[in-house]
């Protein structure tokens, strides 16, 4: 048996560093892989942020490196607009957030936290990583194909995305791997969670943070196969001359389209959005998990409503499925069809409240520390309840009329996904850093970290509300220069590229922070450095393979702190006694 | 009170677009309120219960169950902001659509990246199209020269004339790809599906030149898919119509880049 822990030093480096079934080193595997896709995603959005601040200028430096059919002179070329779009949010979501937060976070911790030596498939894990490995070389790779990546949103709407170049066909591609990859994974979590709790570990007694993966898991598996049947779909319009998603009579450039047509258009729509509302939450909940492990770390004491927040997750995860066609308003709704998906809209809003107030409420009575990772995990709060309470006016109908596909909507959910999720990755990180290398990362070059990046943020995202209610449209190559109506809200866009930018600086101090310490010898001296109740605490440092000397037994809840009576301000899940 | 200051929104110039625009206002006070909120008691609590200051945390925590109540007050305002505001509004405004008497009728056929507008003309029925007749300048939504009914016919490149005060009820198609239609001014946003004509309508309330955007990515072109609305005063639409029917079917060079 591969997660043998007797047998672990027979393993040779191939074995145990690259082609690994051990939980921990795959989530590592993740975690690096996924950081580098999550600062390339950052680095097309910075072109883009060239060309919205300065349109058709030359972009300084790297412009004359991109290629004539690129960026001729150093100036971009709208098609290369267009294909820096659609992948930065592709790989944004599929290639860094999700994986880092499902990938490596759910792989490392999941484990560790309930008390399990090895996932319940670690081939499967070991092949979910590598299908991961081989979509994200895919994506890469479509950036060299003539015509370049795909160019028709991350959204892929046909029939632009079937009759684009072929760059979309390699994104069908990489997608199809990407979604095998999720797949495998979110399997094997479930069973994982499922089967091999440690003795004594009831429901009841999840961390928040197990919680989250689990409906996080069977939100992929149940939501990424109707994405998977549509990329297919896709894929035999463009290549086999089906026209699934193409209707009779169209004209491109005008010509006759050579196909039989008869297909739907709006088909594709509610097959992507059935797989891209869901993945919404995953790409939030995890994030909540990891914010709530770190709170009720240093606040010292338990979160308040533990329950009304896992019957929230519960049922956010079961709401998310019937919430698509909000993303559909516009496409020529009548009233009932409309009114049932608002409702539903307005609905999920009130799990996403109660989670958020649990956790504000949590912190009344708590002793606070503010440690990187708190201050990461505190600045997420109020920045996914802008990202939450801007989605009111999408989720309306009427106002959506106006706000829909404008800077508004770019606004909204990247306050939910950057200054949200990802700062909840970057909580997570400094988190459990010690426990994954046995050091502590710098807490100067921590704050040095998130103080300018909460600011640049905020200049990044708030001026994009304003642009947005002036009625600019997304995706426009120019930023709208061609509009009187937006002359007044385009200065907004330089400012946001300066502070892109400077965000990207800031991240400097991070990078620095993570390869110095572990290179550096500030080795921890306890296993539990934060003072943490949770069983990933509980194992030494780094947890060798199989996790745990001895099979913990839980006796209580994750979030005993500040228990009356007790001799230290945190009683650990499996520590003996009432 | 004056939305469009409030928010800066493009001037409002149909007769429904104030009530877009206050729904827009009534969510954002729900948003602010509990915003504002949620930012004091935030900042309270993280300065009164820093660690310096309560070096021992309180196990049991809040007692009391107002956020219950804060929770059943945020259900209540969006269920009247849902009920009283976002269905109803979208059952007369959109589903919903003026008696034909007294509107104007139009279509307008979407492609990458121009907006093709077709006027009836004085019969009032429009002439066949199919594709095959179709020629970028000279027909660009492809009449059938055979047929009567579309020897009066109108088509322009990009410019839609409208009088002032009358509903226009326009049907929206597209030859290739995915658009969507929009006119800041009018709150008129409405996706331009292939295969399928969709219709949207509006009054115009104000007479002046406005723009058209193309709100879906359509291609590389997308940025530049701009449309030029005038609305007239009746008389000067009347005459704009019928110097276009004589003026012939199409457009000229430069015809289509500004305000004609």
């Amino acid at each position: 048996m591969s997660n043998d822990p007797h047998n672990s030093h027979r393993l040779n480096f191939w074995q145990k560093y690259i082609f690994s079934t051990d939980h921990k080193v795959i989530g590592i595997q993740y975690g690096i892989t996924a950081l580098c896709f999550l600062f390339f995603g950052f680095c097309l959005m910075m072109l883009m942020r060239w060309q919205l601040a300065y349109p058709g200028e030359p972009i300084p430096f790297i412009g004359k490196f991109l290629g004539e059919n690129r960026a001729p002179g150093g100036i971009m070329l709208p098609e290369f607009y267009n294909e820096l779009g659609a992948m930065h949010g592709t790989i944004m979501v599929f290639l860094g957030v999700v994986p880092l937060l499902v990938g490596a976070f759910g792989n490392y911790i999941v484990p560790l936290q309930i008390g399990a030596p090895d996932m319940t498939f670690p081939r499967l894990n070991m092949a979910s990583y590598w299908a991961f490995l081989a979509g994200g070389i895919t994506m890469l790779v479509s950036f060299f194909v003539p015509g370049g990546a795909a160019n028709s949103g991350w959204t892929s709407y046909p029939p632009l995305a079937d009759i684009a170049t072929t760059g979309q066909t390699l994104w069908i591609l990489g997608m199809v791997f990407l979604i095998t990859s999720s797949l495998l994974g979110a399997v094997n979590f479930i069973t994982t969670i499922f089967q091999l709790r440690a003795p004594g570990l009831t429901f009841m007694r999840l961390p928040v943070f197990v919680w989250a993966q689990l409906v996080t898991a069977f939100l992929l598996l149940l939501a990424f196969p109707p994405l998977e049947a549509a990329g297919i779909l896709q894929l035999l319009d463009r290549v086999a001359g089906t026209s699934f998603f193409l209707p009779s009579g169209l004209m491109v450039s005008g010509e006759p389209l050579e196909v039989s047509g008869g297909g739907s258009v709006l088909l594709w729509q509610h097959l992507f959005w059935f797989l891209a509302h869901p993945e919404v939450y995953v790409l939030i909940l995890p994030a909540m998990g990891i914010v709530s492990e770190i709170l009720a770390n240093n606040i010292r004491k338990p979160l308040w409503g533990y329950k009304s927040m896992v019957y929230s997750v519960i049922f956010l995860g079961f709401m998310s499925f019937i919430v698509w066609a909000h993303h559909m308003y516009l496409t020529g709704m009548g009233t009932a069809i409309n009114a049932f998906f608002q409702a539903t809209t307005m609905i999920i809003s009130i799990p996403s409240v109660v989670i958020l107030t649990c956790l504000f409420i949590s912190l009344w009575g708590g002793s606070i520390r503010f440690n990187t990772p708190m201050l990461f995990a505190v600045a997420f709060l109020p920045m996914f309840g802008i990202g939450g309470l801007t989605g009111l006016p999408l989720g309306l109908s009427a106002p959506d009329i106006h706000l829909h596909d404008t800077y508004y909507v770019i606004g909204h959910f990247h306050y939910v996904v950057a200054p949200g999720t990802i700062f909840g990755i970057f909580a997570g990180i400094y988190f459990w850093f010690p426990k994954i290398t046995g050091r502590k990362m710098n807490e100067f070059l921590g704050h040095l970290h998130f103080w300018p990046s909460l600011l640049f943020m905020n200049c990044i995202f708030m001026p994009m509300f304003v642009q947005g209610l002036a009625g600019m449209s997304r995706r426009l190559y120019d930023g709208g220069a061609q509009y009187a109506h937006l002359q007044g809200t385009l200065n907004l866009h330089k400012m946001i590229s300066m502070s892109a930018w400077g965000l990207a600086l800031f991240q400097l101090p991070f990078i620095i922070n993570l390869i110095w310490s572990m290179c550096k010898r500030n080795i921890v001296t306890s296993d539990n450095p934060w003072k943490s109740t949770t069983l990933e605490w509980q194992t030494p440092t780094p947890p060798g393979h199989g996790n745990f000397p001895v099979e913990p037994v839980v006796y209580r809840g994750p979030y005993e702190y500040s228990v009356p009576g007790a001799a230290e301000d945190f009683t650990p899940q499996n520590k003996p006694g009432g | 009170m004056d939305f469009v200051k409030l928010f800066n929104l493009p001037i409002n110039a149909s007769s429904h677009g104030h009530e877009v625009d206050m729904i827009i206002y009534l969510v954002h006070v729900l948003m602010l309120v509990l915003f504002v909120g949620w930012a004091v008691y935030f900042i309270v609590v993280l300065v009164k219960f820093r660690k310096g200051k309560n070096p021992a945390a309180n196990y049991r925590g809040v007692q009391s169950h107002i956020t219950s109540w804060i929770e059943i007050g945020v259900v209540i305002v969006e269920a009247v902001l849902l009920i009283g505001f976002s269905i109803p509004f979208w059952a007369k405004q959109v589903n919903a659509f003026p008696k034909r008497t007294d509107t104007v009728e139009i279509r307008v056929i979407a492609e990458q990246f121009a907006w093709n507008v077709h006027y009836s003309g004085a019969d009032g029925i429009f002439g066949k199209t199919d594709i095959q007749h179709v020629d970028k300048q000279s027909n660009p939504v492809g009449l059938d020269p055979s047929d009567a009914n579309g020897k009066d016919d109108v088509t322009t490149i990009n410019q839609l004339h409208l009088p002032v005060g009358k509903p226009a009820i326009i049907h929206l198609t597209s030859k290739d790809v995915i658009h969507s239609f929009s006119l800041p001014v009018m709150r008129v946003k409405q996706d331009v599906i292939p295969g399928i004509s969709i219709p949207t309508w509006f009054t115009p309330t104000k007479t002046g030149q406005f723009e058209i955007a193309c709100a879906q990515l359509c291609g590389l072109g997308h940025y530049r898919m701009k449309g030029f609305l005038t609305i007239h005063s009746q008389e000067e639409f009347d005459r704009w119509l019928s110097e276009q029917s004589t003026a012939g079917k199409g457009g000229e060079e430069g015809y289509d880049d500004f305000w004609n």
